[in-house]
């Protein structure tokens, strides 16, 4: 965290002054290793038996905090007889079909029935279409579909009553089964498996209970590296388990906070740049599913909880664009949306690219020939473009690998047959524009410009409201049908200035929405569903209350209280900490003194506190529904987690998980070892292309895995910034950081005639890169299961182009995904490392051949699914 | 007037008042506490983008992540980074893991320009560039510096120095065109864990004692004021530090003494020595007329 985010690292820093404790689990000994009280090494990828382990031992010492658990969590809830486990199946849940590479989840669920998902897979599945003419012919509730990102702001639905044991004595209770489930990661397992030496296992176990509790909390902080496997989202389902089990969720420095990537990433989630989620995580709609209005929202809303109101939302969203054409008569406008017809990730464009359906490609402040796995196959599907978009603020790699990418020095690909028109657009910067930043916290921050952008730099607000206006203009005199949702859009945004930059406070108050007299709205309750309100996003309703910018607002924490809440605005309806129903105890006192939040007040017969409460104000802690209840009427006064469709939280995730209702340890795609915990060596389901440029290493038991000794793992440093676009062209920066670098220590240097200050080779079955070579005691080697394993750090800055260059570290990368996000797996994968320069030209990838064929490498390498060990 | 300098340097009141200030504002300076470095180089980078430094040169020196490697004309902040194996600490466990990086330690300090209460480069500097603020800090003013660079050889912490194809000698002013208007140094600023800290000298002694006796007591013995001491060669340092091990270690000097400590008596030498050489003149003279 002090290593990629220095600013938000000085509230840890306050924290430590304060006399918090804090643990660094991370494969390196990095800038944050260097001020944690605790720094715990660990082989890259074992993330989930670490923490395993930790969930184990605050079961078996009984250190979770019970009345919480019992009260919050589904561990209680009974699940389906059906269900089978890891522990039953060596390794895999039930349901998984080899075939299809794919689970189904039938058996997942509670013993009452159908639970539907709102948080996880929304992706199309071929049975989707017949589930959902099954839930309408039955009337029924909602199907067991997964779903994907949507529903981020929350979870999903299950019917009210599910079964429960008070006790959770009941064996199948999901308390129990968990138990079950995790009992084998011990502490020795952990060590076995993480390399992890047991006392100091068992200190962070300490640690951390004794650290959590009623008067206490922990809180986990995550770069999203920790997502960066292919089981990415499993890693945090189980720091998720441990923070519920410990009663850290919903409480006062509590929660997981994942610091992201870049600046308003969490912006960009909530008002999505993802294929498969419209603003306030609507889910998009899926081709000849959600064929009107009616079946989307019946096929999507769930029947308790707020997701109950999305009809409101999605009128409001459709109202927002397409105003007064959006009419109840017309179904507001649906039939305008986009739909999807499967996976469109980022990696299955490339694959779709390659292949030659996909022809176009925006490319914004982002530089996928650098910065994506296997960065090689990023190009060569640009290669096959028709035209290509580069926004950014310097001729990027993405910008110019068709006339000095590395595969035309490779001779793989000539200028003169590359038929792809590139355009290049310089972008300004966020010191050049108005707009916000939305944070981990969900906190809207607005920045102002302090400066016109030079020359033909613009905003991408600029960029994009220029050219819909152009293309209004072409196509305004068209009578084609598929021209209708681009001439009805409504696109009036006043511009400012000499430039004519659109208003971005103008695109704030749609997102904030308005109702019929253009009133600007306060609270998302106000969204209606017969098209009187307009909406951009649900969930942001009230950033722009009373016509003012709320997110701008920049009262000092002198001047309020220590929640800050006239600090920016977080969504939804400012509130800083959500699910905060949970930091009250069942009758709506609070856990401890030390950690009241929000808790009921008898004489004023409503909630009260610090914060603004996450649950309807004057809903009793006493209030059970009545029978037949919907929506957010049918939560009871003691389910604080009021987006998941039984108010609880999930130990156990009956549906809304591509790869299995609870975290199980799997070796990543590339590993030296066999898994020690089950037969199954990989996640099952894990997605896999088999392409001649993106070969999987052998598994542990086969002869070639001896070729690639070493476990590989990527990241960054402090001093620049993802794949270098805003970095490496900046001399203040890039003297910092001049060039490529490997990390190694000094026994692999050893073993592996490597010099301090010379350079090495680096070679996986993807592609071979050079590096400087810095020997440093800070890469510490882990001694698992009798042998000592060498882990060699690569910054993944660096491009051909720009003041500071060097090779790209993800040319080594494998392109394999997490199933639920399609993540790519680049924080744990093998290699060999060599000394001396990579060869030029032609004979680099002569190199790459001869070790695909020292290690016996075919296409089926590495992408079974069950077994693999 | 030897015997006046050196009453001068002595002078008990802040360094600006001798140098001539009257209602000067209270001596600033930083304090920077490397206990919270956490080596983001930030003041590096907001001291060169305020102060227009130029950026000096893409150099991988492999000294771990610092490739700035000092002060310098082109560098006014410069972060050190040291990493260390000590033996014997944090020995809990058998496995290799633990110990290799149990025992691992990376120390972080961001090193600028002392401000010295006895400041040798304003004492030799011939043309006046270098000059004594009303703040007590020491600036070089660039439109009368010579480049004659009799600065550079005098510094104790070899700090100042000469910037290629300019011949003028450059280092940290301490912001003064920001102090001057009541806004901290561009370093003070960007620093996120509050290891550089600005203010009043005194108050920041005040908070370095507390910091010292906080981490003493925390049992990290080997914790340090670096330039706290009034009593020391340079009368003590307007920017100051808390180490966390011996300032060689840091690649400070030990025991930094003002390189201009000694001329007055050097003179006071030379001057009777003078007049011994010009007596023994005369006498021989005299003795020679006598023959």
């Amino acid at each position: 965290m002090a290593e990629c985010h220095p600013v938000g690292f000085q509230w840890v820093m306050e924290a430590k002054a304060r006399g918090a404790t804090v643990i660094h689990v991370d494969p390196r000994y990095t800038r944050t290793s260097a001020v944690a009280d605790l720094h715990v090494p660990l082989r890259a990828g074992t993330d989930i038996a670490f923490l395993g382990g930790i969930i184990n031992y605050v079961i078996e010492h009984e250190r979770y905090f019970r009345d919480y658990v019992i009260a919050y969590t589904n561990g209680p809830t009974l699940i389906s007889e059906e269900f089978k486990d890891t522990e039953d199946l060596d390794g895999v849940f039930s349901g998984l079909d080899a075939e299809q590479r794919k689970y189904d989840f039938h058996s997942w669920e509670y013993q009452t029935g159908t639970v539907q998902a709102a948080s996880g897979h929304r992706e199309m599945e071929a049975e989707k279409a017949a589930r959902h003419q099954e839930r309408h012919r039955a009337e029924a509730a909602k199907s067991k579909t997964a779903h994907g990102e949507s529903h981020g702001s929350g979870g999903a639905a299950v019917p009210g009553n599910a079964d429960r044991d008070e006790s959770m004595q009941d064996p199948r209770c999901v308390f129990q089964v968990l138990k079950r489930h995790f009992s084998r990661y011990t502490p020795e397992v952990v060590e076995q498996i993480c390399g992890v030496p047991k006392e100091l296992f068992l200190t962070v176990c300490e640690t951390l209970s004794d650290n959590s509790g009623r008067d206490r909390t922990s809180a986990f902080c995550y770069a999203v590296g920790w997502t960066q496997h292919s089981v990415g989202v499993q890693y945090i389902r189980t720091a998720a388990i441990l923070q519920l089990l410990l009663g850290n969720i919903g409480r006062p420095g509590g929660g997981i906070l994942a610091l992201r990537g870049h600046a308003s990433i969490q912006g960009s989630t909530d008002i999505p740049t993802l294929f498969n989620l419209l603003p306030g995580y609507l889910p998009m709609p899926h081709a000849g599913v959600d064929v009107d209005l009616d079946t989307y929202v019946a096929g999507e809303e769930t029947e308790k909880g707020f997701w109950g109101e999305m009809r409101s939302y999605m009128v409001s969203l459709l109202k927002a664009w397409w105003g007064d054409t959006a009419t109840p008569e017309n179904d507001f406008c649906y039939d305008y949306l986009p739909r999807i017809s499967g996976s469109h990730s980022t990696y299955e464009t490339v694959m779709a690219q390659l292949d030659g359906t996909c022809k176009g490609y925006f490319v914004v402040g982002e530089n996928p020939a650098v910065g994506s796995a296997n960065a090689k196959m990023q190009r060569l599907a640009m290669a096959k473009l028709d035209w290509l978009v580069v926004r950014d603020f310097s001729l990027i790699e993405s910008a110019t690998w068709w006339k000095d990418g590395p595969e035309i020095e490779t001779g793989e690909l000539e200028t003169k047959d590359i038929a792809t028109e590139v355009f290049f657009f310089p972008a300004a910067a966020h010191t050049e524009k108005n707009g916000s930043f939305t944070n981990t916290q969900r906190m809207l921050q607005w920045h102002h410009a302090a400066i016109e952008p030079p020359q033909h730099a613009r905003s991408d607000l600029w960029f994009y409201y220029h050219l819909g206006r152009l293309i209004k203009a072409k196509l305004a005199g068209s009578s084609e049908a598929m021209d209708r949702p681009v001439q009805d859009l409504t696109w009036h945004y006043p511009t400012e200035g000499s430039i004519a930059e659109p208003s971005a406070e103008a695109v704030l108050a749609e997102i904030n929405g308005y109702d019929a007299d253009g009133t600007p709205l306060s609270s998302y309750e106000q969204l209606r569903e017969d098209g009187s309100t307009a909406c951009g996003c649900w969930i942001y309703t009230g950033c722009y209350r009373d016509g003012v910018n709320q997110a701008a607002r920049r009262k000092p924490w002198r001047e309020q209280s220590w929640v800050a809440p006239e600090w920016g605005w977080a969504w939804p309806a400012n509130r800083r900490i959500i699910y905060n129903r949970a930091s009250a105890d069942p009758d709506g006192k609070p856990w401890s003194e030390r950690k009241a939040y929000i808790w009921w007040d008898d004489d004023q017969a409503r909630w009260i506190g610090h914060d603004v409460p996450d649950f309807d104000v004057h809903k009793s802690p006493w209030y059970r529904p009545p029978v037949g209840a919907t929506a957010a009427e049918a939560l009871s006064g003691v389910d604080p987690f009021v987006m998941q469709a039984d108010g609880k939280a999930w130990l156990f995730a009956p549906t809304g998980l591509q790869d299995g209702p609870l975290p199980a340890h799997y070796e990543p795609q590339d590993s030296p070892f066999a898994n020690l915990l089950y037969g199954q060596q990989r996640n099952p389901v894990r997605v896999v292309f088999s392409n001649r440029h993106n070969r999987l290493h052998p598994s542990p038991s086969e002869q070639g895995s001896s070729v690639f000794p070493y476990v590989l793992t990527t990241y960054r440093l402090t001093e620049h910034h993802t794949a270098g676009g805003m970095s490496r062209w900046q001399p203040y920066l890039a003297e910092l950081q001049p060039e490529m670098f490997c990390e190694v220590h000094p026994e692999l240097a050893k073993e592996r005639e490597l010099e301090h200050l010379g350079w090495a080779t680096i070679v996986t079955a993807r592609g071979v890169i050079e590096a400087r070579v810095l020997v440093t005691e800070r890469m510490a080697p882990i001694t698992v299961q009798g042998r000592r394993i060498h882990q060699i750090g690569l910054p993944y800055h660096w491009g051909p182009n720009g003041y500071s260059r060097g090779d790209a570290a993800n040319e080594l990368a494998a392109i394999v995904l997490d199933p639920n996000v399609h993540i790519q797996e680049v924080k744990a994968f093998t290699g060999d490392i060599r000394p001396g320069r990579r060869p030029r030209g032609p004979a680099s990838v002569a190199l790459v051949e001869e070790y695909q064929r020292r290690a016996g490498i075919t296409r089926s390498t590495g992408t079974e699914v069950r077994g693999g060990r | 007037m030897a015997v006046e300098v050196k009453s001068l340097l002595l002078e008990k009141d802040t360094p600006a008042h001798a140098s001539g200030y009257r209602d000067h504002p209270p001596r600033m300076g930083f304090f920077t506490d490397t206990s919270v470095c956490i080596g983001c180089k930030a003041c590096e980078v907001a001291c060169k983008e305020w102060n227009q430094v130029p950026e000096d040169g893409l150099s991988f020196t492999g000294m771990s992540y610092d490739n700035t490697g000092g002060l310098g004309a082109d560098t006014w902040r410069h972060v050190a980074f040291i990493e260390q194996r000590r033996r014997g600490v944090h020995q809990i466990s058998d496995n290799q893991a633990e110990q290799d990086s149990g025992s691992l330690r990376w120390l972080m300090a961001s090193d600028v320009c002392k401000h010295c209460t006895h400041a040798a480069c304003l004492d030799v500097c011939p043309t006046g560039a270098l000059l004594r603020t009303e703040f007590g800090t020491v600036i070089v003013q660039e439109d009368i510096c010579n480049g004659c660079g009799y600065c550079i050889p005098a510094c104790p912490y070899g700090v100042i120095d000469q910037r290629q194809n300019d011949g003028r000698a450059w280092k940290c002013t301490l912001c003064y065109d920001r102090i001057s208007v009541g806004v901290e140094p561009a370093c003070a600023k960007a620093c996120p864990t509050d290891s550089i800290q600005f203010g009043e000298l005194s108050e920041l002694h005040r908070r370095a004692d507390q910091r010292l006796g906080q981490l003493h007591r925390a049992g990290v013995s080997d914790a340090r004021l670096y330039g706290r001491d009034e009593r020391d060669g340079v009368g003590g340092d307007g920017a100051f530090f808390l180490l966390l091990d011996e300032p060689e270690i840091y690649g400070l000097p030990p025991d930094p003494v003002v390189t201009t400590r000694d001329l007055p008596e050097m003179w006071l030498r030379v001057g009777v020595a003078a007049l011994g050489i010009a007596s023994f003149i005369a006498t021989s003279f005299i003795g020679r007329r006598h023959d």
